[in-house]
């Protein structure tokens, strides 16, 4: 007689970045490591956090900044998460309208995702829009704690609007993004893909630029667990982290990628055609006019240590909640959100896996340039490049500072 | 004990449980009920109607939306709080079990909500209870119908009678260890395969 095994459950949101779960459980990386995974698909991000609070879950699949904001108290259902890790680096694109499009390439945007020229273009629009009077555009995210909602906002402000003075932002599930990008409902969303390729092909939108080209090498999900569960059971996080992290790498094998898409596509996982989803897998993007561009490192779930809980990404995410008005920095909420995420776990469960992990905790955001090798457990990591498409530095350690230059430039 | 001054939303796409959770309310003496099916009409009648609880099924796909509107104070009037009492740990476990999520206006006294979200976590559940009976009930028709299909295949192929063909059925799910349906389907693409090698 076998021994019973240990069974995790896991929820997750029908996306690209659901797959080192879903890898995880198809591919045997959880049961080599002595237990099962089982996937409940969600339909919200609401049921997501629900299910966690009650113990319906174990562990989910979430979007990076959402941990961080349970343990802050902001939002509907407070309760305590750990990140332990990431579930890898970009994937979003900013999408608009074809009538916003055509406004913008009038002001200069060119089809070529340049987040740039596109800002500029945009920031021209909503200038006109202003003086003459029209209405503000309106822009949709899928949650207002999610790393698209942080980036779209950088990315907006960096232009000179201000989200909820100069544009507005809605929360819409991705689905219906395209829908309502047609109804003019909208005229924008950032979000995962494949929903800005839907939107290409059934509302006659065009990609304006991604969420790597805003903050390259920026998280996008992490693998969020309840602090409870985890600290009572030290040895099965560890075996969970290491069977995610190996399903991560076996995504990044481009000779996987069909075998993935293939998976992904599914009734029970995604649910779309495989032709959907693979151009995004190969970072393949419609710009919606002319062909289509590769965007490098637009998806990417294991290399350039993707599944490394950064404490300076939980500290950026932090330093937006206090710029758009969620909470204020104080000496508490910076621990909170640096206990968030918790590389120290990272380390121990894959310590004796070979693996290379940074030797620091944080960095800062932007002084990567270019892939570069950097110090590691082997010392053999290569790195970025990372940071912010305006070139601003982030350094944790100066939280403070770098956000009362950003209030200065909202302010103006 | 009529509670008519309290406005409730009940959001839901199946409209067999709203209907369930609405007959509900309305026998509990609330007079303002109103149920939203069409979700992209709202944002706009929850404005509107400015309810005091809103109810929405957990497996709603609109429920970031809602919960974004009631963190925006421009979009409602009133502050919204989601359960009655957030460390009021059952009452959110009894919900989330049901598959139903509240959202209350902040200040509304606990004990007016709580009834009423008791209430229509009872319905939740009654809701659930009936559907899982439909399906039994289902896929009985749906086992009988194979079993059915399966006999005829032996009556025809084998020469039995029906007794005889449902015997052997039965004989061979007790031996293997399985539901008659089940062997009866393994027959039935048995049979459609051999059948195809008869037509090549």
């Amino acid at each position: 007689m076998s021994l019973p095994t240990a069974t995790i459950r896991a929820g997750f949101i029908p996306l690209l970045d659901a797959a080192p779960l879903i890898v995880a459980h198809e591919h045997g990386f959880a049961r080599q490591e002595g237990f099962e995974l089982t996937l409940s698909r969600e339909t919200s991000w609401a049921t997501i956090r629900d299910r966690l609070a009650v113990a319906h879950l174990d562990i989910a699949h979430a979007l990076a900044p959402m941990p961080i904001a349970a343990n802050l108290g902001i939002g509907a259902l407070p309760m305590k998460l750990i990140a332990p890790m990431a579930l890898g680096f970009g994937g979003n694109t900013v999408t608009v309208s074809k009538p916003l499009w055509r406004a913008m390439a009038e002001a200069g945007a060119t089809a070529d995702f340049d987040p740039r020229i596109a800002l500029h273009a945009l920031s021209a629009v909503v200038t006109q829009r202003r003086t003459s009077g029209r209405p503000k555009l309106v822009f949709g995210i899928v949650h207002p704690h999610s790393a698209h909602r942080y980036e779209l906002a950088y990315w907006l402000a960096a232009g000179g609007m201000i989200p909820g003075h100069d544009v507005e932002l809605v929360v819409l599930p991705p689905p219906l993004m395209a829908v309502a990008l047609e109804s003019e409902q909208i005229d924008g969303f950032c979000a995962g893909e494949p929903w800005g390729s839907v939107a290409v092909k059934e509302a006659h939108a065009v990609i304006a630029t991604t969420g790597s080209h805003i903050w390259r090498s920026g998280p996008e999900k992490v693998l969020a667990a309840r602090a409870n569960w985890a600290s009572d059971r030290p040895e099965r996080l560890a075996a969970l982290v290491r069977a995610i992290h190996r399903a991560c790498q076996w995504c990044d094998v481009p000779e996987n990628g069909e075998a993935l898409c293939e998976l992904l596509a599914r009734p029970h996982y995604l649910g779309q055609a495989p032709e959907l989803i693979r151009p995004s897998l190969l970072g393949l993007l419609p710009t919606g006019i002319g062909p289509r561009l590769r965007v490098e490192g637009f998806l990417n779930y294991a290399a350039r240590a993707a599944t490394f809980p950064w404490t300076s990404h939980a500290l950026w995410f932090l330093s937006q909640m206090a710029r758009w008005g969620e909470i204020t920095i104080t000496p508490e909420t910076i621990q909170t959100a640096r206990d968030t995420y918790r590389p120290d776990l990272y380390r121990q469960a894959l310590a004796a896996c070979g693996i290379d992990i940074p030797t620091a905790n944080a960095k800062v955001e932007g002084a990567l340039p270019a892939k570069t090798a950097v110090g590691s457990v082997a010392g053999r990591l290569l790195l970025g490049p990372d940071g912010f498409f305006d070139g601003t530095k982030f350094d944790p350690d100066h939280l403070s500072d770098y956000l009362q230059v950003l209030r200065a430039a909202d302010a103006t | 004990m009529a509670d008519k001054l309290i406005r409730i939303v009940v959001i839901d796409a199946n409209r067999i449980r709203a209907s369930i959770i609405e007959e509900g309310l309305r026998d509990a003496g609330i007079a303002s009920v109103v149920v939203i099916h069409d979700m992209s009409q709202v944002m706009r009648r929850i404005v509107e109607i400015d309810p005091d609880v809103v109810f929405i099924d957990l497996e709603n796909p609109n429920r970031d939306q809602l919960e974004h509107m009631f963190q925006v104070s421009r979009a409602v009037k009133r502050p919204v709080a989601m359960f009655v009492d957030q460390s009021d740990q059952a009452s959110i476990e009894a919900a989330i079990e049901a598959g139903v999520s509240a959202y209350i206006v902040d200040g509304l006294k606990k004990e007016r909500v709580q009834a009423i979200l008791d209430m229509t976590i009872s319905r939740f559940h009654a809701f659930d209870r009936l559907r899982r009976e439909l399906d039994a009930a289902r896929s009985e028709l749906a086992d009988r119908k194979t079993i059915d299909r399966a006999k005829a295949i032996l009556m025809r192929t084998r020469g039995l009678s029906e007794p005889d063909a449902y015997a052997l059925l039965r004989r061979t799910a007790m031996n293997q260890n399985r539901r008659i349906a089940d062997i009866a389907e393994s027959l039935i693409v048995a049979a459609g395969l051999l059948d195809q090698e008869d037509e090549t």
